[in-house]
């Protein structure tokens, strides 16, 4: 047992430091430390310069882009990455459909998808959520037809995560109406652009459009965008939420953001002095500050772990990464809250051009405290992570 | 970086356990706590045998040279088992003031007797107003020739009772809360002035109130530096609060694996309990307070190595403080899941609990340890 990094791996993160520090665009950086929302365009440009470094798709297999680098390594760039901050890569992409293609899809998709998702070429959405399976997921109702060498998809998607900008979409659909209800579920790829997609934007408590509906109507789909066996849908989409276990913590986030409140305590006034200097908030600070420093360890110590147990076999502590991670990320916003006092209030001031500097801190605060409720929802709320721990761990 | 266990530490594990197994039930500690100074020497005699006694002492003073993890581990399987005997008295702390700060005669005289199992130390520190500061000492050691004289009263000494020497805290100068001027001392428990008053603590274990008048001690007596020292003290104690959070890593993990058992088989409104989502629920979130608490009880354990004593006593007091939120959550929650059962003495899920109680009120309690991470500069 040794905490330490060795010393390659110690290399390793100035390497990962370095590299943030020439190529992440200062603009984008500083809207992610005051939680603004970046446009499309600041997105795409970092990701481009992540995968033009080899570094976009890190964690898929050598012969489709990724890296190679053990699970520690992986561990330290996404903790650098977060903590830097820098955006991440899309997920949608490069964690949930891309692994889904290049370990279930035939030669021709990989070929077809692959390039283009590490380039960010495509960007890529989630149509899994429907108005009426949200946590019974399996319940959904959009269904694709076969009808000669297309699928006729209708229905409805929700929470659909960016759709707005998104030029394709995997979407779970029910290919076999008569089938329990697992069974009967096709994974199937297509372009947003297709006709009778309609996206209808939903704004949520902070005032931002993350989400949207998406409505299928008669949308006409190649045969061939069925990814696997027809019917086997569940099981990809098993597969590619199981996929994503360390990242959920989101541990490098939370750091930045309690430095980020350390910061702003030292500043803002409270009884005549910084508030930091409160005891009481002080010790709350530090509480979060602890808790955090367990998840971190928690985290290692499944990323250590990775492998040993078999592939599909998760250590135990996994399952404690979103809730206590999900937590966590909502305390440090609750306490931006709390520091930020009276000033929480004002709504939309300056919008996100940055163009008033003195205020600009404050600006965002509240949002992203609403925002961040969303955590222990989505993903599997935590009401559902706790059944998870209570089936698979404790056997109840 | 890596969590997994030695070949050796793991060969450590499956002996400790199954010493335990054999001869820890739950029924046998009702009767070594019946035993004088409430455990048992025949138990104790099979922990010297496989050589735990000696654990962290170095090899060239008899014993085998265990770090941190191996006192993790086996504290941990002594919280599993609700283990009686004075390890953190005798080997943690004792050993650990011999080890570094104890002379060669001081060694020579104490050690063996450790290892073999022939004697057993007690550590008197607390004091009627000290509460958890450590430099918080009015016992008095004067000079007197080339010796000193102790005068005052400890409190709550654990293993009190039956220890041949305890180690005192006493002020060589100074004021009472002056941080230096504090020595250890070590004391002959027979020694003239002496005077004990033994008694059972909440969670099973024995611990006696001590007063010293004018108890002579040559010069011999003081470990390290008579006029300083409270690093040393810290040291040692971290060594202790690190092991106290081992011990209730392994606490939890069996009151939450009895739990769950428990819930598995308890029927009511004709089903088993634990079919129930309320109570799945708090018995996952149990199942995550447990797996943070191993978290900082391992990060802790390698913090303990830290070369830096500021860095070493935050993040002791940082695992201290997850331990102590953990096990007031398991330990409660083990008892309200059990029902009625859980307030009785009969069923062992209610000692597991008081254990656990007592453990975070030893040492620096949850506020105390917030507090010290919180005044440091946090954690980040």
């Amino acid at each position: 047992m040794d905490l330490a990094f060795t010393k390659e791996e110690q290399a390793f993160r100035e390497e990962v430091r370095s590299f943030f520090r020439d190529n992440v665009p200062p603009d984008t950086r500083r809207k992610l430390v005051e939680g603004r929302h970046l446009s499309k365009d600041e997105m795409v440009t970092w990701w481009r310069i992540l995968n033009k470094k080899g570094w976009g798709v890190s964690h898929w297999p050598k012969q489709y882009g990724g890296t190679g680098w053990t699970s520690v390594q992986h561990y330290i760039f996404n903790e650098e990455l977060q903590s830097y901050p820098a955006p991440q890569p899309l997920a949608f992409g490069v964690s949930m459909v891309g692994p889904v293609i290049y370990t279930f899809g035939n030669e021709e998709q990989k070929k077809k998808y692959l390039p283009r998702i590490a380039n960010v070429d495509d960007w890529w959405c989630q149509g899994f959520s429907e108005p009426g399976s949200g946590s019974d997921l399996a319940s959904l109702k959009t269904k694709a037809e076969r009808k000669g060498d297309k699928w006729i998809i209708n229905g409805q998607k929700t929470w659909t995560t960016l759709a707005q900008h998104a030029d394709m979409i995997f979407c779970l659909c029910r290919t076999d109406p008569g089938a329990k209800k697992q069974m009967g579920i096709s994974f199937i790829v297509f372009s947003m652009k297709s006709k009778g997609v309609t996206v209808r934007p939903i704004q949520t408590i902070d005032g931002g459009v993350e989400v949207n509906e998406v409505f299928f109507d008669d949308v006409e789909v190649p045969y061939e965008n069925l990814i696997g066996e027809e019917n086997k849908g569940w099981d990809y989409a098993k597969f590619l939420l199981g996929n994503e276990r360390t990242g959920i913590a989101r541990v490098g986030v939370s750091k930045e953001r309690l430095r980020r409140i350390r910061d702003l305590a030292s500043k803002v006034e409270s009884g005549g002095k910084p508030i930091i200097q409160d005891a009481a908030f002080r010790e709350k600070l530090a509480a979060c500050e602890i808790e955090l420093k367990a998840l971190e360890l928690t985290q290692l110590r499944v990323v250590a772990d990775e492998g040993k147990h078999g592939k599909g076999k998760p250590n135990p502590a996994s399952s404690v990464l979103k809730i206590k991670g999900s937590e966590i990320q909502q305390t440090t916003t609750e306490l931006l809250m709390e520091v930020i006092g009276p000033f929480a209030a004002p709504y939309d001031v300056h919008g996100d051009d940055g163009s008033n500097e003195a205020m600009e801190w404050t600006a965002q605060i509240a949002p992203s405290y609403f925002n961040n409720r969303k955590v222990s929802i989505y993903g599997g709320s935590n009401e559902i992570q706790r059944n998870i721990i209570a089936k698979a761990v404790l056997g109840l | 970086m890596d969590f997994d266990l030695s070949e050796e530490q793991r060969l450590l594990k499956e002996s400790i356990d199954g010493l335990l197994t054999d001869s820890y039930d739950f029924e046998s500690r009702k009767k070594y706590m019946k035993e004088k100074g409430g455990w048992s020497q025949a138990v104790w005699g099979k922990l010297a045998e496989q050589g735990l006694l000696g654990l962290p002492f170095a090899e060239a003073d008899g014993g085998f040279g265990g770090g941190g993890v191996e006192t993790m581990i086996v504290m941990e399987a002594l919280g599993k088992a609700l283990v009686l005997e004075p390890y953190l008295a005798t080997v943690v702390i004792g050993g650990g003031f011999l080890r570094h700060a104890g002379s060669d005669a001081q060694k020579a005289a104490h050690v063996p007797g450790i290892i073999d199992g022939s004697k057993t130390l007690a550590f008197a520190q607390l004091e009627k107003n000290s509460r958890y500061d450590l430099f918080d000492v009015s016992t008095t050691a004067k000079k007197k020739g080339d010796g000193w004289i102790i005068d005052g009263e400890k409190f709550v000494v654990l293993n009190g009772e039956n220890a041949a020497t305890l180690i005192v805290t006493a002020r060589t100068r100074g004021d009472r809360r002056d941080k230096a001027g504090i020595g250890v001392f070590l004391v002959p428990a027979n020694a003239k002035g002496v005077t004990r008053k033994s008694y059972p603590t909440q969670d099973g274990l024995h611990a006696a109130d001590i007063t010293f008048t004018g108890v002579e001690v040559g010069a011999d007596a003081a470990i390290g530096n008579p006029e300083d020292s409270l690093a040393l003290i810290e040291r040692v104690v971290d060594e202790a609060r690190v092991a106290l959070c081992a011990e209730a890593v392994g606490l939890m993990d069996e009151s939450l694996k009895t739990t769950v058992e428990y819930i598995k088989t308890r029927k009511q409104f004709g089903v088993a309990i634990g079919s129930f989502q309320s109570l799945q629920h708090r018995a996952s979130d149990m199942f995550v307070a447990a797996e943070q608490a191993r978290s900082m009880s391992m990060f802790a354990t390698m913090a303990n190595d830290f070369e830096n004593a500021k860095e070493r006593s935050n993040a002791v007091a940082a695992a201290k403080v997850q331990i102590g939120k953990s096990l007031k959550f398991v330990g409660q929650q083990s008892i309200q899941l059990h029902g009625g059962i859980g307030m009785t003495m009969e069923a062992k899920i209610g000692h597991y609990f008081k254990r656990l109680t007592m453990i975070e009120n030893t040492f620096g309690d949850t506020d105390y340890h917030q507090r010290r991470v919180a005044d440091a500069g946090g954690l980040i």
